[in-house]
């Protein structure tokens, strides 16, 4: 299911949580929607839930205007889970189910399913206040694709989850993309985006800083500077160099100043043996601190 | 419409469902008969168990005698004052009663002393006594014999007779209107603020553990409110329905079992001992004709109605101010506007309603849709013009819809509202906002 939205603005009273937000989410890929908080990601996910309006602009889901009718082809696990503490496991998720609009019979098959795949099928008549927290979390995960909603929304969906849980978690997540569901994935956890996501957009202050695929962002941040080593001095190295010794490896960063790669690779040769020649690539958290913190002080 | 069936089964459900509803509903109907008869057996055993108290009298005048009762004896003598209190303070006496020489016509000065506070019973049982005995003797100065106005006195029973419309005539009785109009209003005061409270407590409940993020993902703010609401209504619909059946059950298995316990005679006596000796059957007769010329179809109808458009209409604020906190506690401040109404109108049906039926206060009251649900249930026993119980009716629906749109504003932009406190002025703002 491809997701755009165009112009998308929305304000509570004073406060601007969007301005003009594009965003195109194509088919069938994990979308990491990055930002802060208070950014507008909340805002904007809420729209799409059609919990809230927005002020103006539009939201296109495979090009037709957002509908009651995609209620049902959205599934939503918010930051903030919920469940009834006083709700078995399977009563709750068989009423989440029929809210998204499965039949009874169509809600049990898939719950049975999911229980006995996740090897949870013994605490289907437990209630959620007897769970462990990371038990309560896999109910509402699994409650939020038991519909095989097209359309995942999912808002920080490792944290409470031990690294055992969060893989698990992470399998389902690269099953269903396998499945053709579209992901938008809300997190602050920047190294389950590199790991999960095929595309970005970063948002701060209620607007889109930037976006695109994770290859893409990072190269229109590169610094287009290397990281040297060297050995077996053939001749000196510039003292503006600042390099390091140790062990007779010297190293130091070193800007392409206009050339190729490859012309620099040529000339550092001259100096040496080339241990190492690698482009220092900004990992997203720097990227996205970077940018965040140059619009504070900006 | 399906979305909002699903929440009221829930609702309902997982209610009726809960051991601590089945225990309420089988418990609260037997609650007041218990009360009464651990009262009555306490009375009974303290009775029992107290040793008689003897009271000293002390009547200069020697005009007066007091009977001794059961619980109380007394002792007429001529002791001196400071005597007489030292037998109270060692224990030897209860009491002591000092009835100086006085003035018939105006008797002051006659004094009780005990070591403890005296109950209220003795001393009206004193004065009553001592009050029949200075205006016997009155009559008596005055050269009247007492016995004549023991002969004199009668008792008035107005058997009072409504004549509808058509001409019929139907025995009415105010007792047995009073008595219908109070149980009603107080049955649909106290199912607002019980289940209205519930409402109450269960939005809280979702928004203050984020379900409702999930729920309002799915369907409509509205249809999740008003599934609560009626869910719950539903709750206690079927709580007032297994009381109806439990304590009609109980009064025919009670009645059933004293009727072939006791012997004819005994039966019989003890009905003469409830309506007075004087009228036994003929009275009897006439409860019975009042009671039939009731229209209890009309009287349950409206009183299902007003039972439920109460609900509605208070349940709708209810789930609006639910929705405006964060924890129950915060809830007070908001509580006021659905509290008072509430209360003008249960101080309204004992004040005016139930004393007068038909007085303009009483219309306004019953016309008024807060205060209707409860003011009309006094009067309707006695009989509504028909406008007027239509007037009172689709205002009330009126008031409803009403409340349920107003409430529907608050709640829809409240349950997203997380660790502000609001005030009146906001809660105006997410009233007048579009989304």
């Amino acid at each position: 299911m491809m997701l755009e939205t165009r112009k998308l603005n929305k304000t509570y009273g004073q406060n601007i949580a969007l301005t003009d937000l594009d965003l195109k989410v194509p088919n069938g890929i994990i979308f990491g929607l990055l930002g802060p908080n208070g950014a507008g990601k909340s805002t904007f996910i809420r729209i799409i839930n059609q919990i809230i309006d927005a002020d103006s602009g539009q939201v296109l889901i495979d090009g037709m205007e957002l509908s009651p009718k995609h209620i049902s082809q959205i599934g939503y696990l918010p930051e903030e889970r919920g469940l009834y503490k006083k709700m078995k496991v399977w009563d709750q998720m068989l009423y989440f189910a029929r809210l998204k609009g499965l039949s009874k019979s169509e809600a049990k098959e898939r719950i049975h399913r999911w229980l006995s795949k996740m090897e949870m099928l013994t605490w289907r008549d437990k209630k959620i206040e007897d769970l462990s927290k990371g038990m309560a979390q896999k109910v509402q995960f699994i409650s939020t694709i038991l519909h095989n909603p097209p359309l995942l929304i999912l808002d920080e969906p490792f944290s409470g989850f031990d690294p055992v849980n969060a893989g698990i978690i992470k399998d389902e997540i690269l099953e269903l993309k396998k499945q053709g569901t579209t992901v938008i994935l809300s997190t602050h956890r920047m190294e389950s985006v590199e790991l999960l996501c095929d595309q970005v957009a970063l948002i701060n202050q209620s607007r889109k800083i930037l976006d695109g695929t994770i290859r893409a962002v990072k190269n229109s941040f590169r610094p287009e500077v290397y990281s040297v080593s060297l050995e077996h001095l053939k001749k000196d190295i510039p003292a503006e160099w600042s390099a390091k010794v140790v062990d007779g490896v010297w190293s130091f960063t070193l800007p392409l100043s206009g050339k190729s790669p490859n012309q620099l690779l040529g000339e550092l040769m001259t100096y040496g043996e080339i241990v190492r020649f690698e482009e220092l690539v900004p990992s997203m958290e720097e990227i996205f601190i970077h940018q965040v913190k140059s619009m504070q002080h900006g | 419409m399906d979305k909002i069936w699903l929440v009221i089964q829930r609702e309902y459900l997982s209610r009726v469902k809960k051991k601590s509803f089945l225990l309420a509903t089988l418990l609260t109907p037997l609650i007041f008969p218990a009360i009464m008869g651990i009262f009555v057996w306490i009375a009974l055993e303290e009775k029992g168990n107290q040793s008689l108290r003897i009271i000293e009298v002390v009547d200069e005048s020697k005009l007066f005698f007091l009977e001794s009762s059961e619980q109380y004896a007394f002792s007429f003598s001529d002791r001196d004052p400071e005597e007489a209190k030292d037998l109270v303070k060692k224990g030897d006496r209860y009491g002591y009663l000092l009835i100086p020489a006085i003035n018939l016509k105006d008797p002051q000065g006659i004094v009780y002393y005990g070591n403890e506070n005296p109950n209220m019973s003795l001393i009206s049982y004193l004065e009553s006594n001592l009050k029949k005995k200075i205006e016997e003797q009155r009559l008596f100065e005055a050269g009247i014999d007492p016995k004549i106005i023991t002969d004199v006195r009668t008792s008035v029973d107005i058997k009072s007779i409504t004549l509808d419309q058509k001409g019929g005539e139907k025995v009415s009785d105010a007792t047995v209107n009073y008595a219908i109009g109070f149980l009603a209003g107080i049955l649909i005061y106290m199912f607002i603020f019980i289940y209205g409270t519930q409402i109450m407590q269960g939005v809280i409940e979702e928004k203050s553990s984020r379900i409702v993020e999930i729920l309002v993902s799915s369907l409509r703010p509205f249809q999740l409110m008003l599934g609560k609401i009626i869910g719950i209504a539903g709750v206690g619909l079927t709580q007032l329905l297994i009381w109806i059946v439990l304590i009609g059950t109980l009064t025919t298995l009670v009645t059933g079992y004293l009727g072939m316990q006791m012997p004819q005679e005994q039966a019989m006596e003890l009905a003469n001992m409830e309506v007075g000796a004087e009228l036994p059957s003929t009275e009897m007769g006439e409860i019975l004709q009042v009671i039939q010329g009731i229209d209890f179809v009309s009287i349950v109808s409206t009183f299902v109605f007003y039972f439920l458009g109460g609900y509605l209409l208070y349940g709708a604020l209810f789930a609006g101010i639910g929705s405006a906190v964060d924890a129950p506690s915060d809830a007070q401040q908001f509580m006021l506007p659905v509290t008072v109404p509430l209360i003008v109108a249960y101080m309204g049906l004992f004040v005016f309603v139930l004393q007068d039926p038909n007085s303009t206060t009483s219309f306004w009251l019953s016309v008024v849709p807060l205060t209707s649900p409860i003011a009309m249930m006094g009067r309707i026993s006695y009989g509504v013009p028909f406008w007027e119980l239509a007037l009172s009716m689709s205002l009330l629906i009126l008031g409803f819809l009403g409340t349920t749109w107003f409430a529907g504003r608050i709640y829809r932009i409240g349950i997203l509202m997380h660790g502000t406190k609001p005030s009146y002025k906001t809660i105006w703002k997410w009233l007048k906002s579009s989304h």
